[in-house]
């Protein structure tokens, strides 16, 4: 922007710490086309004075130096500036509150913030959204439960919807069930079999087309425009708007529990196989037809347990009671023994669980179950169960609750694994290709399962976090995966029942129509909604490192034969991520740059002199970090005057050439502070964090061609809580370099 | 997505917030309606989530953040719905509102709490503290607006506290305001409430060092009552051993028939507060079944192997005040035996109980009979979160979407 004014406010205790007429005088000093001073901003005629001002002067951008731009976005919205238009400065959180009225340090802050504010604004350029034509169509992948009902909301939201199912039926595991856990009142018996009746309603929909016997050849494109290549009688050809991936899970592969017996007796059955028994109607032993003298149940068979599936499948307790009921409306005879270790019916299921327990002939039998023998009657040998350290029950039919795998293949793991094959062949040292065959062996299970195929340059589909279930924030945003536009629903993404599979369904479709209507308005999704700047790539200066399209965690970069890469801007999440990897500097969105940030540290005045006040860069991530020095300030804190903030959407978007650029400016020190990483990781761009720290590693050479301390550069994780902390941080941060002495680059 | 009659979604919860935002950012126009003078509802005053342990104000930073980029959605805090009639298409609906005697003007910058001598127990922090009358609901309050307890401060004092505004942003002569809206269709997310401590005096509920786990949320929370201390309330004494009673209240017939669903995860997460801060404590928790569905069976073997942490099958009969101690009488059924302990601090791991009680919604919604309400979608209501059905905050936030989409399925759909 070429006409930026620098708006400062005195409310707050702004004016009575810092002198604004000398920060206006310095503003205008660097460069401010205009610059106003009001008492308070946020009122009536602050908001109409900051409105005039930009009138007389034909401003196209301000700084607003006042509070933390967390405090009255609402207010300052309506001057009806984009983000690439104004910047905010928190004089009030970083300066005012947290410094001496009236010292000479808390000035000096104050003119270096607001002067890095203005070097910040003049970087923007205009933001223009991205503008094409969007489908409004949803693709479900599967027709079970959790597909159904999202094809049925979705086509309830108006949005045309094509289903695809792999097998020949719509319905699922639920298709072949009896009855299903009771979803709403009365809890205390299984209910109706919904499946049959959603059926009805999704083929009988005239937005909704069924594809059964299809499976997705191709997929490529973005958000809005999904090109998508459907194999099925007959092949087909269409653009979606987004995706959800409602594949289900499989039962745990009861051939490999056999110390519980199956496959060494008829008579030892999966809970699967039971239903089916349930829904003909009779329940008898596979190995002579009679009807069982006493069923016993199993949980946990294969569940919870390290040698199989290390979590809990979430339903197999709730199937286990409702199958009881069912066998003794069918079977009033029959003992039922239910062995568990935990009998885990949450909520309104206790209704449930409390009703096999009034069962004439039921009993729960606490205990873990060593082995199920099989020579004569089936014999369940058990340890810590009330019956004592060891014993032993005898049944004529085991009931194996076996546990659910979700079907998600690992779209990271995928590519590896084609990457490792490739390697195996062309890899130039003979070590090399031992070693990528020794991978593409290890990998070897992840060949053939693709399911979405992807043409994405990361992988064919969704990346996996833990236990193959899709990556996401599965607390707070648990359908925001790390492909923006496919969103995974039901037993594919967590284990859990039936209800919940359809809940999760219909939110499933919820952020696809919602995703199709962000796309419209060429917006950003979760976690920047709205956000309509994008990155651009000045291609002239590539050189085809891969970086950017290696680290991105959404996908969003594809590559041509060379190596280029090729933006799908709609799937882009907006952190700048790419634009920190990048060595040569070239992406940049309007209203963020590795230029802007690069002029916001030559904004800051080092003191020359050696014998001066040390300067100190903290680079803090806006969704954690500033929060929490913001509530830090509000709470009375203060630290190290010294310490120059700039907020940066995520520490992934920092480019080493800002750490280059401070040190050699005589900054003494810079401190990175952002979310915690890990499998548990609290970055909302999945890997930001851990990527600058990985960057961080590699500053080391520059460190050594400056001779320079590599104690200058620290990286620090700090929760959104943490306001307790973070000021220590810095404190010690500026305790560690005054002890380490000033930045001999001063003054050069 | 055409935009009809908007949405109206009843309580700014976790589950509440989601379901405004994500029909908003969909293309909706959205109201959303709080009583609370600050949004958030019961997890803002919680320290962690489990399986992560990651701050609940984390994901508030990134919701509060979409809330203020979206146009779409209105929200109104410290007001309630006070009539609601069905129309052709939807609900007609009155609100009231306030009184707002602290108005859009406060900048939260403090000066009026300076001013203010008066001090009432904190809502936020349970009542475990007092807090001005007039001030910040909390460190992260939304809207950041201050919150005053009129009623509580002499007249002489309010007009002084009312001088002190620089902004006039305080109202000593505001008053209840109603307002009437149409809407397409009603999302009721209006949460719960701990099911009370003094309904379970034989378990030590009323005693002084036997708390609730959501009091324990605060106590560990940085911006608690002790900043974070786990502490001993007669004292003020970290505690050398501490006691989690599960299924306080719940599964029992003679006060919740119902399991709460979360209380068994957050008495492990709990633990490992206990164990963080304090490592010498000997933790024991007394369970009937251990409740850790899916994945988040990491958290249960994660801290069944801290040492000092036990988990001891038995459900606490008795809890009574033994000199300084407390002396719990555990009863393990189902092997027939009794454990007698004892304990420095009781955790009363107490269940939720939906607010579907109150009067005002009523107006709406059906109930079952453990007071969870009934989604209606002919009748334009749908529910979501623990006013549905008991649930941690995952599954709040996945039915809280599924709900926004469903209401406005309801609403487009022609009756």
């Amino acid at each position: 922007m070429d006409r930026v004014g620098v708006i400062l406010c005195g409310g707050c205790g702004i004016g009575d710490a810092v002198d604004l007429d000398a920060v206006a005088a310095a503003a205008a000093a660097a460069g401010a086309a205009a610059t106003l001073v009001h008492p308070c901003c946020c009122a009536a005629d602050g908001l109409e004075a900051i409105r005039a001002a930009v009138a007389a002067h034909a401003l196209d951008g301000i700084v607003v130096a006042a509070c933390s731009e967390r405090a009255k976005r609402q207010e300052l919205a309506s001057l009806g500036f984009d983000p690439a238009g104004m910047w905010r400065v928190a004089l009030r959180e970083h300066c005012a509150w947290s410094h001496p009225a009236g010292d000479e340090d808390t000035r000096m802050l104050a003119e270096d913030l607001v002067r890095m504010g203005l070097a910040r604004m003049r970087g923007c350029r205009p933001i223009v959204p991205v503008a094409a034509a969007v489908s409004d169509t949803v693709l479900v992948v599967g027709g079970g439960r959790a597909g159904l009902e999202a094809a049925r909301v979705a086509a309830g939201l108006g949005h045309p919807v094509v289903l695809v199912e792999k097998g020949e039926a719509l319905g699922g595991r639920l298709a072949a069930q009896r009855s299903v856990v009771p979803e709403e009142p009365p809890y205390d018996r299984p209910h109706p079999n919904p499946i049959p009746g959603l059926i009805a309603e999704v083929t009988s929909c005239s937005d909704i087309t069924v594809l059964p016997s299809t499976t997705i050849g191709a997929i490529t494109g973005q958000p809005g425009r999904f090109a998508v290549r459907l194999d099925g009688p007959p092949a087909t050809e269409l653009t979606v708007g987004a995706i959800i991936q409602a594949t289900g899970a499989r039962p745990y592969d009861a051939h490999a529990l056999g110390h519980l017996g199956y496959g060494a007796s008829p008579d030892v059955i999966t809970s699967e196989q039971l239903e089916v028994m349930l829904l003909a109607g009779a329940v008898v032993c596979p190995s002579s037809g009679a009807q069982p003298g006493r069923v016993l149940f199993i949980q946990c068979a294969g569940s919870r347990d390290d040698q199989h599936l290390r979590y809990c499948s979430s339903e197999c307790c709730a199937t286990t009671l409702r199958q009881a009921h069912e066998l003794r409306a069918i079977d009033p005879k029959s003992e039922i023994v239910i062995v568990y270790r935990d009998l885990r019916a949450p909520g309104q299921l206790e209704h449930l669980f409390a009703g096999v327990q009034d069962m004439a002939g039921a009993m729960m039998a606490r205990g873990d179950v060593d082995r199920v023998r099989v020579d004569g009657r089936l014999s369940v040998e058990l340890s810590n169960s009330l019956l004592g350290e060891h014993a032993a029950v005898e049944a004529d039919l085991v009931v194996l609750a076996v546990g659910m795998v979700p079907t998600a293949a690992d779209g990271e793991l995928i590519r590896r694994l084609h990457d490792a094959r490739h390697q195996a062949e062309h890899a130039e040292s003979a070590q090399a290709r031992a070693d990528a065959g020794r991978l593409a062996g290890e990998l070897s299970r992840h060949q053939g399962t693709e399911i979405l195929n992807l043409g994405y340059r990361q992988g064919p589909d969704l990346p996996a976090l833990r236990y193959s279930f899709p990556d996401s924030h599965f607390i707070c945003f648990p359908y925001e995966t790390r492909r923006t536009g496919i969103y995974a629903a039901g037993t594919v993404r967590a284990p859990m029942g039936s209800a919940q599979a359809a809940e999760d369904g219909a939110g499933a479709a919820m952020k696809a129509v919602q995703c199709i209507e962000m796309a419209k308005r060429g917006e950003a999704v979760h976690p920047r909604a709205g956000d309509c700047a994008w990155p651009e790539f000045f291609l002239q200066r590539c050189t085809q490192c891969k970086r950017c399209t290696e680290e991105c965690p959404f996908g969003t970069l594809d590559e041509d034969a060379k190596g280029t890469p090729e933006l799908r801007e709609l799937r882009c999440r907006r952190c700048g991520i790419c634009m920190g990897s990048c060595p040569e500097r070239i992406i940049s969105f309007q209203d963020y740059s590795v230029q802007m940030v690069a002029d916001m540290i030559k904004a800051i005045e080092v003191p020359e002199d050696l014998e001066g006040k040390p300067r100190i860069l903290a680079l803090m991530c806006e969704n954690d970090a500033v929060p929490a020095l913001d509530a830090a300030a509000a709470n009375g804190a203060t630290w190290n005057p010294w310490v120059r903030v700039i907020p940066i959407r995520c520490l992934g978007s920092t480019n080493v050439i800002w750490i280059a650029e401070a040190l050699s400016r005589g900054v003494d020190g810079v401190i990175l502070i952002g979310c915690k990483y890990g499998d548990d990781y609290q970055c909302h761009f999945i890997r930001g964090s851990e990527l600058a720290s990985t960057r961080l590693d590699n500053v080391g050479e520059t460190l050594q061609r400056l001779a320079l301390e590599p104690e200058r550069i620290k990286l620090v994780e700090l929760s959104h809580d943490e306001f307790d902390r973070i000021p220590l941080v810095l404190d010690e941060f500026a305790a560690s370099l005054e002890a380490l002495g000033p930045n001999p680059m001063k003054g050069f | 997505m055409k935009a009809g009659r908007p949405l109206l979604v009843l309580g700014a919860g976790i589950a509440g917030i989601t379901a405004a935002l994500e029909a908003a950012e969909a293309g909706a126009e959205v109201v959303l309606v709080e009583r609370e003078p600050s949004i958030g509802g019961r997890v803002v005053r919680s320290r962690s989530y489990f399986p992560k342990m990651c701050p609940p104000s984390c994901g508030m930073e990134i919701n509060i953040r979409r809330l203020e980029a979206n146009q779409r959605v209105r929200v109104i805090t410290s007001a309630r719905v006070t009539a609601a009639e069905p129309t052709a298409g939807g609900w007609q609906v009155t609100l009231t509102v306030g009184p707002a005697f602290v108005n859009r003007r406060c900048t939260a910058c403090g000066d009026c709490e300076a001013a203010c001598v008066t001090k009432v127990l904190d809502p936020f922090n349970l009542g475990m503290k007092q807090v001005k009358a007039i001030r910040l609901p909390h460190l992260h309050a939304w809207p950041r607006r201050f919150t005053f307890d009129r009623a509580a401060c002499p007249d002489d004092e309010a007009r002084a506290i009312a001088a002190a505004c620089r902004y006039g942003a305080i109202d000593l002569d505001a008053t209840a305001t109603t307002e009437s809206l149409e809407v397409g269709a009603v999302v009721i997310a209006t949460g719960w409430t701990p099911y009370p401590l003094d309904r379970l005096p034989e378990l030590g509920g009323g005693l002084p060092d036997v708390i609730a786990n959501v009091e324990m949320e605060r106590l560990a929370a940085p911006d608690g009552p002790t900043a974070g201390r786990i502490v001993r309330p007669s004292d003020g004494q970290p505690p050398a051993r501490v006691a989690f009673v599960q299924c306080a209240g719940s599964r029992d017939v003679n006060h919740l028939p119902y399991c709460s669903g979360v209380c068994c995860l957050a008495s492990l997460k709990q633990a490992s507060y206990v164990k963080d801060q304090l490592p010498g404590a000997e933790v024991t928790i007394y369970y009937i079944d251990r409740r850790t569905p899916g994945r988040n069976e990491d958290v249960l073997l994660q801290v069944a192997a801290m040492e000092g942490v036990r988990l001891v099958k038995g459900k606490v009969g008795r809890t009574e005040q033994r000199n300084r101690a407390l002396a719990l009488r555990v009863e393990d059924v189902e092997a027939g035996r009794v454990i007698d302990a004892e304990a420095d601090l009781v955790v009363l791991a107490t269940g939720m109980v939906p607010s579907g009680a109150d009067d005002d919604l009523a107006l709406f919604t059906r109930k079952d009979e453990d007071g969870f309400s009934l989604d209606d979608p002919a009748g334009r209501v749908v529910a979501a979160g623990v006013a549905r059905r008991p649930e941690d905050v995952a599954s709040s936030v996945r039915d809280a979407t599924g709900a926004a989409a469903r209401a406005l399925a309801a609403a487009r759909a022609r009756p």
